[in-house]
C-alpha cells in the first residue's frame, strides 16, 4: 500500500512541476515583444552560449566524422560500396548525428551553466532584487536566454554536421583512398533537402527548446541554496539528455515511416 | 481607490495581516500604520518575520488574509502591470545587497534609471556619481560585486535603491556589518533622505541603540504579533516586560530566544528511533 501512496504522490508532483514550466514558457514568450527592442539581451546570451559550446561541438563533429569514415570504410568495402561512403556519413550526421550529439553536449556545457547561474541569482535575491526595482526577471533573464538556446541549437548543429562531414572525408579520402570525386558527387545527389537536412533541422529547433526549457526551468526552480544549485545542474544535465534521446526516436518514427 | 494627498497621513496601512510558512503562523492578526515622510522602524528578535514583513508590502508574498495598502492602492489587489508601476515608487534595500553580480558598481546604480527612465547617458552618469557620493563609494565606481565587502555591497546597493528617488524605501538590517563611522554615516544619510527628500523611510533592525536614535516611529515584532508600538523614548520607558528585556537586551525575559522547540531536556534525553 505504501509504494501506491508513494506513487500517486510522485504522479501528483509530476505533474504539478509540468504545469509550472508551462506556465513558466507561457510568462517567457510574453516577454519576446520586450526582447525585440532590447535585442543586445539576446546578443549578449547568444555569445555566452557560444562561446561554452562552440569548441566543444566542433571537436566532436570532427572526431565523430572521422569514426564514421573509419567504419563506414570498413563496412561499405565488404561489400564494395566505398563510393557511397560520403552518402552514409553526410546521412547520419545531418539525420541523427549531429541532432543529438549537439543537443547531448549543449546540455552537458551550455544548459547545466545556464541552470547554475540562474540558480544562483535566485539565490543570491537577485531576481527578488530586479522584481523590487519593476524589473521583470522572467522576462529580462529568462527569455533572452530562452530564445538564444533555441536559435543557436540549430547552428551548432548545422556546423557539427558540417566539420563531421569534413572528418569524413579526411580519413575516407585523404587516408583510405576514396576518390574524391565520387565522395562528393554521391553525397550530392543522395542528400535530399528534405528528407534529410530540413528534418535534421526541426530535430534541432526541439532539442534547443527542451534543453533550454528545462535547463531554465530547473535552475528557476531550485531551492536556493548551494546544494540545491548543484543539484538543479545535476538534473538538468540528467532530464536533457534523457528527454532528447527520447524525442529522438518519436521525431524518427515520425519522420521517417 | 481612495487617494489621500494630505501631507501627514498613512502611507503604509497593514490590516489583520495573516501568513504562514508551511504550518507555522508567521503573523497573526497584524496591525500596523507607517506615516508618511516619518522614519518607522519594525523591530524584532531574528527569524520573527521582519524581511517577510518588507516582501509582502512589496508584493512579492501573498498573505493568506488581510489587507496591505501602500499609498491608498491594495497592494495584492493590483495587476501586474499597476504592481510595477507602484515598485517603481518604493525602493527595498535587501538583507544582502542583491546586487546584479555581472554589473560593475556603477553599472548596478545605473540600472534601474536606464531602465524606467529616458535620460541621457551624461545625465545618468551625473546621477549615480552623485548616488555613490552620498554612500561615501564614488571611488568604487567601476569595481565588480565580487570585490566588494558585505558593507559596501550594502551601501552601493542603498545606491541604487534611492537611484529613483522612490516616495519610500524600506531598509532590511542597513545597519549589520557596517564600521562605527559608515554606521554614523548611513544614520545621518537615513535621516537625510527622510528630512531633505520626504522620503518615508522603513527601517527593519534589531540594533536597537541606532535604530532609536533616528526612528519617528517604532513597532516591536515577536511571535506573530505586534507586541507595543510608540516613540523610541516611550518605548524605552515602557512598563511593559517585554519590550524592556528586547530594548534592554537581556537574556532573561518573556522573549524567547530559541525557534519553537520542545523542553532541552526531552530533546536530549529522547531515545533515538
Ligand atoms: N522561504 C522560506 N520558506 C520557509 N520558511 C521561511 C522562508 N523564509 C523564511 N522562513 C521562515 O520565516 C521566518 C521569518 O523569516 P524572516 O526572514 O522574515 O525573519 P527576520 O525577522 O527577517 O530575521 P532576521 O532578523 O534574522 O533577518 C523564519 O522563522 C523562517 O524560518
Ligand atoms: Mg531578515
Amino acid at each position: 500500500m505504501e509504494w501506491l501512496a508513494t506513487l500517486g504522490r510522485r504522479g501528483l508532483s509530476l505533474s504539478a512541476r509540468l504545469g509550472r514550466a508551462s506556465l513558466l514558457m507561457l510568462a517567457m514568450l510574453r516577454g519576446l515583444p520586450a526582447l525585440l527592442r532590447r535585442p543586445r539581451l539576446l546578443l549578449e546570451q547568444l555569445l555566452s552560449v557560444g562561446v561554452l559550446t562552440v569548441l566543444i561541438v566542433a571537436v566532436s563533429g570532427i572526431f565523430v566524422g572521422m569514426v564514421l569514415g573509419l567504419q563506414g570504410h570498413y563496412i561499405l568495402s565488404r561489400f564494395g560500396a566505398e563510393a557511397t561512403l560520403g552518402v552514409m556519413v553526410a546521412a547520419s550526421l545531418v539525420r541523427e548525428l549531429g541532432p543529438v550529439v549537439t543537443a547531448l553536449l549543449y546540455a552537458g556545457r551550455a544548459g547545466s551553466a545556464m541552470s547554475a547561474e540562474i540558480g544562483l541569482m535566485k539565490a543570491t535575491e537577485q531576481l527578488s532584487g530586479l522584481e523590487m526595482m519593476a524589473v521583470n526577471p522572467e522576462h529580462r533573464v529568462l527569455t533572452p536566454r530562452l530564445i538564444a538556446g533555441i536559435i543557436s541549437m540549430p547552428l551548432l548543429a548545422a556546423m557539427f554536421s558540417v566539420l563531421g562531414v569534413y572528418g569524413g572525408w579526411f580519413v575516407g579520402v585523404g587516408l583510405l583512398g576514396v576518390d574524391e570525386g565520387t565522395y562528393w558527387a554521391q553525397m550530392q545527389s543522395q542528400i535530399d533537402w528534405n528528407d534529410d537536412v530540413l528534418n535534421g533541422v526541426i530535430k534541432s529547433v526541439v532539442f534547443g527548446v527542451v534543453c533550454t526549457w528545462i535547463a531554465i526551468f530547473q535552475g528557476y526552480e531550485c531551492v536556493p541554496t548551494s546544494e540545491g544549485v548543484s543539484r538543479a545542474t545535476t538534473r538538468t544535465v540528467v532530464h536533457s539528455s534523457l528527454a532528447v534521446l527520447g524525442l529522438d526516436f518519436v521525431l524518427t518514427a515520425m519522420m521517417f515511416d | 481607490m481612495i487617494r489621500q494627498p494630505r501631507a501627514k497621513d498613512t502611507l503604509v496601512r497593514i490590516r489583520d495581516l495573516t501568513f504562514h510558512r508551511g504550518t507555522r503562523a508567521i503573523f497573526e492578526g497584524v496591525d500596523i500604520e507607517i506615516p508618511r515622510g516619518a522614519v518607522t522602524a519594525i523591530m524584532g528578535p531574528s527569524g520573527s518575520g521582519k524581511t517577510t514583513l518588507l516582501k509582502l508590502i512589496g508584493g512579492q508574498l501573498t498573505p493568506d488574509a488581510g489587507r496591505i495598502e501602500v499609498d491608498g492602492q491594495d497592494v495584492h489587489a493590483l495587476s501586474t502591470r499597476d504592481l510595477y508601476r507602484l515598485r517603481m515608487r518604493m525602493g527595498m534595500l535587501f538583507q544582502s545587497g542583491a546586487l546584479l553580480t555581472d554589473l560593475s558598481v556603477f553599472d548596478n546604480v545605473a540600472y534601474p534609471l536606464r531602465e524606467h527612465t529616458r535620460l541621457t547617458p551624461s545625465m545618468i552618469r551625473k546621477l549615480v556619481l552623485l548616488k555613490l557620493e552620498a554612500v561615501g563609494l564614488r571611488g568604487a565606481h567601476q569595481l565588480m560585486p565580487s570585490e566588494l565587502s558585505g558593507g559596501m555591497a550594502r551601501r552601493v546597493a542603498l545606491a541604487r535603491a534611492i537611484a529613483l528617488d522612490p516616495m519610500m524605501i524600506m531598509y532590511d538590517e542597513p545597519f549589520t556589518g557596517q564600521d562605527p563611522i559608515s554606521m554614523g554615516v548611513l544614520v545621518q544619510l537615513i535621516r537625510r533622505l527622510n528630512d531633505a527628500a520626504r522620503i518615508t523611510s522603513v527601517i527593519v533592525s534589531h540594533d536597537v541603540a541606532e535604530t532609536s536614535q533616528i526612528a519617528d516611529l517604532i513597532y516591536v515584532i515577536s511571535n506573530g504579533r505586534v507586541i507595543e508600538s510608540g516613540p523610541p523614548q516611550t518605548l524605552h520607558d515602557s512598563g511593559g516586560e517585554w519590550t524592556r528585556q528586547f530594548m534592554q537586551g537581556l537574556a532573561d525575559g518573556p522573549v524567547p530566544f530559541h525557534y519553537p522547540a520542545p523542553e532541552l531536556a526531552l530533546d536530549l534525553f529522547r531515545r533515538l528511533v
